[in-house]
């Protein structure tokens, strides 16, 4: 049972707004026995018991209200702090949405940007402190996790995980959510022209195995798990694989593909795309649905023998000064107006199934079945897993034999 | 001449100051100190004592997801003695040489007609040199990679003139690397030559002339002698960083040029093993140092 | 060293030399032309593409002033900008007074363990931008624990100790330059002062300083250079809300060089060049 709703019932006690008999039914109803729900009651009557100014006891609130420029009544504005330190991606977020966070929490935000999870990790792991929310990948929130940098979340603040979609949340990295909150998801297939080389490409072969018109204009992400991933794949393994039999296929299959490959490169290639440098890349959704706005004639695929999926999450560190203003962020960013909006803004996957629901996202972009695949496909899609120091020192062996090959 | 009127010889051995040169002129020990030691003491501090810590981590390993596990081991070192790794640094050092030697041709003509200009014109002329440089670097290499593409404009620029018919592949070659690293650098050639060309007396030219000498040996063995220094100083500010620069052959060479300290890069980051990447890069540190110093060696007995 | 004798002719008979490299000046001024060429062919494009009406640099689309307006108004970018300013200027008169002193005391003086200072003085130009970048944040942090605990001084991160790293990797640039300027510096100039009853300060300060000067502005200029381009080392230092150019551009790149990053970097090139035509000007109406 999702416990942050549980959370959130005792948290709504303690704060006046929900009965004891209405909450102990709540919790029977879900299968807690009765000792248990005692001791569950009387260890929360001795916790933090938030002076809440005196509101009436709304019956059952759990929808927060959608409209902004309100502070929703669950959240206490004598618990905000005066600022917070967002550590973001680069442009990934509306910057009008933390204008708009600003005035309505009166809290000010001041923004930092990274560019890769790695670099994100090696600033935290050289002690680098005063960040109160991240935005980590799936991966690096399995890595964080496990070093012990993440604070858990208190869902009584972060009510409106409701509104994720399922299928996002309980990912591998975070079963229970306890760490993270879904931000925008991805998935990384390839991008081509339909006017040169037609519309039915489908497979991991157009990129490894190119034709001839397309030779000498691949274009690779620069990211060892990505490219020797996406060969594994297409060889029928999984992408999490790191037998040496499987991994000197994939050698094999990308060195012979080494001489038709353009460039490796992340941040360049819907750039070469668009200019007709390149006819077919490996790309991220965002970049693909970008480039395909300045050059309609591209189209997305995820492949047939999979493709990789990942997901940004928010979290907050440790050592974050402003915790209650953290959470209460992520809260903010979670509303359906407002992920909708930050969405289009961005042009990633959201993962707020009532944003997507109630309109607040671009059509177009919800028709694309790159970026919202249906059902099916989710099949198809891998997670990128930490394969522990052996698999990561004979991906890295790997990699640096194929550059230099 | 300006300098006699400037000395008043009426302030000689007045006050704690004249008394304190004195001493500092006494005693080499004191002068030393006061000289060496602002370098030194910020160096010890904000240098050496930081890089020690990574010293250490060349000697132990790697924790799981990838924090330093401290237990001693020289396997980072060993692991570095492969070929896969040792042509990586080879072929770093080669561009990196080809880079200078470029630099060198080019900015040793440069940095000697601006010490030749009429004085007014050199500061202007020094400054024009190095504003490019005051853009963002990761522009002005996108605004290579725009020129050297196959529809780039050099190419658009070659064919419509006719003289080639297809597009000549430039971008994401080693050639573009080098041709980043040169523009990159340039200045690093540039300014301490034309420091020393500056202060070269020319009469020294118009003497070796007047003995029969043409233009060649005037250069060879009048100017570049008396010159080294600059020559040496621009060599050694242009070749170090280009065997270690990351993004220019990241970016200009598609990733398909893969440079020392690329692969470092890689071990701190993407593999987070910090202990491989500390043992290579002090591994590099050691190869260049021991180098640097043989060429200063080399430089001296030249001179003599 | 073939050192030329002087000779004793009148001046009837010195040939001037000016003729004789005739032929070779002009080789020499192509080579300028071509070099400026060189240096200003990337910069002029980018220029041009911060005019174009595309978010994507490859294509051309037309002309607007719109991601002029959009700099404009871009407050991170104004406040990295005048971060990225601020620390190169002051990178750059610490690391010239330093630069300076250290390249008078490998030149000027000698003392036991000078062989390895001069080594330890290249280190800095030798070590990978990342191994000082992660050294110094592993060093700042522990430093910062210790102060703490030590005597309760709570610092953090921030433009201070991006300032510090960059002194720290760019002084030992300033004394490469300063040096080649200071060998073979002709002492019979401060020692006919001397004669003529300087004392030591101000033999340095009118004598030596003025000779050293050339190499002394390369080297300032050559700390400006490195401090504000630099990435790596600023990253892993900057403190929160510190934000410097490179960190704000770099982080951009991953979604595409936009037009309003040309934008800006052409505004800086034209204000720089204005700064300096500028002081220039002002220099020559002073010695005329």
């Amino acid at each position: 049972m999702d416990h942050w709703r549980m959370q959130r019932w005792l948290s709504d006690h303690q704060q006046g707004r929900l009965s004891r008999r209405e909450l102990l039914r709540r919790l029977s109803l879900v299968g807690l026995s009765t000792p248990v729900l005692a001791s569950l009651l009387a260890a929360c009557q001795g916790g933090e018991a938030t002076p809440a100014p005196a509101t009436q006891p709304t019956p059952a609130a759990e929808t927060p209200t959608g409209a902004t420029g309100a502070l929703p009544d669950y959240i206490d504005p004598n618990k905000l702090d005066k600022e917070l330190n967002f550590y973001n991606w680069s442009e990934y977020i509306d910057p009008e949405i933390l204008t708009e966070f600003e005035k309505t929490y009166g809290v000010k935000v001041t923004m930092d940007t990274y560019a890769s999870n790695e670099d994100l990790l090696a600033k935290l792991l050289g002690g680098a402190t005063g960040y109160d929310v991240i935005v980590p990948s799936d991966y690096m929130v399995s890595i964080m996790i496990n070093l012990g940098m993440l604070e858990p979340l208190d869902y009584s603040i972060i009510r409106t995980i409701e509104h994720i979609d399922p299928a996002n949340l309980k990912a591998y990295y975070d079963p229970e959510n306890t760490y993270s909150v879904p931000y925008m998801w991805g998935t990384s297939g390839y991008s081509y022209d339909t006017s040169v080389l037609g519309d039915n490409l489908e497979s991991w072969k157009e990129v490894f195995e190119p034709r001839p018109e397309a030779r000498g204009k691949v274009v690779m992400l620069d990211d060892q798990r990505e490219v020797i991933g996406a060969a594994l794949m297409y060889l029928g393994y999984e992408i999490n694989e790191t037998s040496d039999e499987a991994l000197a296929k994939a050698k094999e299959l990308l060195l012979a593909q080494k001489p038709y490959v353009l460039a490796y490169s992340s941040q360049n290639n819907d750039d070469l795309l668009v200019a007709g440098e390149a006819l077919i890349s490996h790309i991220w959704t965002g970049d693909a649905l970008m480039s395909q706005a300045e050059k309609p004639s591209l189209r997305y695929v995820i492949p047939l023998e999979g493709c990789t999926v990942w997901q940004d999450n928010l979290c907050v560190p440790k050592t974050a000064p402003h915790k209650y203003t953290a959470m209460a962020f992520i809260d903010f960013l979670n509303r359906p107006d407002i992920a909708g909006r930050n969405a289009n803004y961005i042009m990633y996957g959201c993962p707020n199934k009532t944003a997507r629901e109630q309109g607040y996202i671009d059509e177009e972009v919800l028709k694309n079945p790159g970026v919202y695949p249906p059902p099916e496909v989710w099949q198809r899609l891998q997670w990128i897993k930490d394969v522990g120091e052996e698999g990561a020192l004979k991906f890295d062996r790997l990699w640096t034999e194929i550059k230099t090959g | 001449m300006a300098i006699v009127e400037q000395v008043r010889p009426s302030e000689r051995g007045a006050g704690w100051l004249q008394r304190l040169s004195d001493a500092v002129r006494q005693r080499e020990s004191l002068r030393a100190l006061l000289l060496a030691g602002p370098g030194g003491l910020w160096l010890l501090v904000f240098f050496l004592l930081p890089i020690t810590i990574v010293f250490a981590y060349s000697f132990a390993r790697r924790g799981p997801y990838g924090a330093v596990d401290w237990s001693f081991t020289l396997e980072n070192y060993v692991r570095f003695f492969d070929w896969l790794y040792i042509r990586v640094f080879l072929v770093s050092v080669w561009l990196a040489l080809l880079t200078t030697v470029i630099c060198l041709v080019i900015g040793y003509p440069f940095a000697f007609v601006i010490a030749r200009s009429p004085r007014r014109w050199r500061n202007a002329l020094l400054v024009l040199v190095l504003v490019p440089f005051w853009t963002n670097f990761l522009v002005r290499t996108y605004a290579i990679m725009l020129l050297l593409r196959a529809d780039g404009l050099i190419n658009n620029a070659l064919q419509w003139l006719g003289i080639i018919e297809r597009p000549l592949t430039m971008l994401f070659t080693p050639f573009a690397v080098v041709l980043g690293l040169v523009y990159g650098y340039l200045p690093f050639m540039i300014l301490p030559i034309y420091a020393s060309i500056e202060k070269f007396d020319f009469t020294l030219v118009e003497a070796a002339q007047d003995l029969g000498a043409n233009t060649w040996h005037v250069f060879w063995n009048v100017l570049l002698p008396l010159t080294l220094p600059g020559v040496l100083a621009g060599s050694i500010l242009v070749f170090i960083p280009s065997v270690g620069a990351f993004v220019t052959p990241d970016l200009l060479g598609g990733g398909k040029v893969v440079m020392i300290a690329n692969l470092i890069n890689q071990q701190f980051l993407t593999v987070r093993h910090w202990p491989f990447g500390s043992a290579i890069s002090f591994v590099l540190m050691a190869i260049v140092l021991a180098a640097t110093m043989l060429y200063f060696r080399l430089g001296e007995t030249r001179r003599i | 060293m073939t050192v030329v004798p002087a000779t004793t002719k009148t001046l009837a008979t010195v040939r001037p030399a000016r003729r004789r490299l005739s032929v070779g000046w002009s080789v020499l001024w192509l080579n300028v032309l071509l070099t400026f060429i060189f240096l200003y062919a990337p910069i002029v494009v980018m220029s041009i593409f911060s005019f174009n009406a595309s978010r994507q640099m490859q294509v051309w689309m037309g002309f607007t002033l719109d991601w002029y307006v959009r700099m404009v108004h871009d407050e991170r970018v104004r406040i990295a900008a005048q971060n990225s300013l601020v620390i190169a200027l002051v990178c750059m008169i610490v690391s010239t007074i330093i630069g300076t002193l250290t390249a008078l005391a490998l030149e000027r003086t000698r003392f036991r363990v000078k062989r390895l200072y001069e080594g330890a003085m290249y280190l800095p130009i030798i070590v990978p931008e990342i191994v000082m970048a992660i050294a110094l944040l592993v060093f700042f942090n522990l430093c910062f624990q210790w102060l703490d605990q030590l005597f309760g001084l709570r610092l953090n991160f921030g433009l201070g100790t991006i300032t510090i790293a960059h002194i720290a990797f760019s002084f030992p640039f300033v004394a490469v330059v300063v040096r080649a300027r200071l060998a073979d510096f002709d002492r019979t100039l401060e020692q006919a002062a001397q004669d003529l009853g300087a004392n030591d300060w101000q033999t340095f300060r009118y004598v030596t300083l003025p000779l050293l000067m050339p190499g002394i502005i390369a080297g300032a200029l050559l700390a400006f250079t490195l401090s504000i381009d630099d990435f790596v080392i600023t990253f892993f230092n900057a403190g929160v809300g510190s934000t410097t150019l490179p960190l704000e551009i770099y982080g951009r790149v991953r979604r595409g060089i936009t037009p309003d990053v040309n934008a800006l970097s052409t505004v800086m090139l034209l204000a720089s060049m204005i700064l300096v035509l500028g002081s220039l000007a002002l220099q020559r109406r002073r010695s005329t």
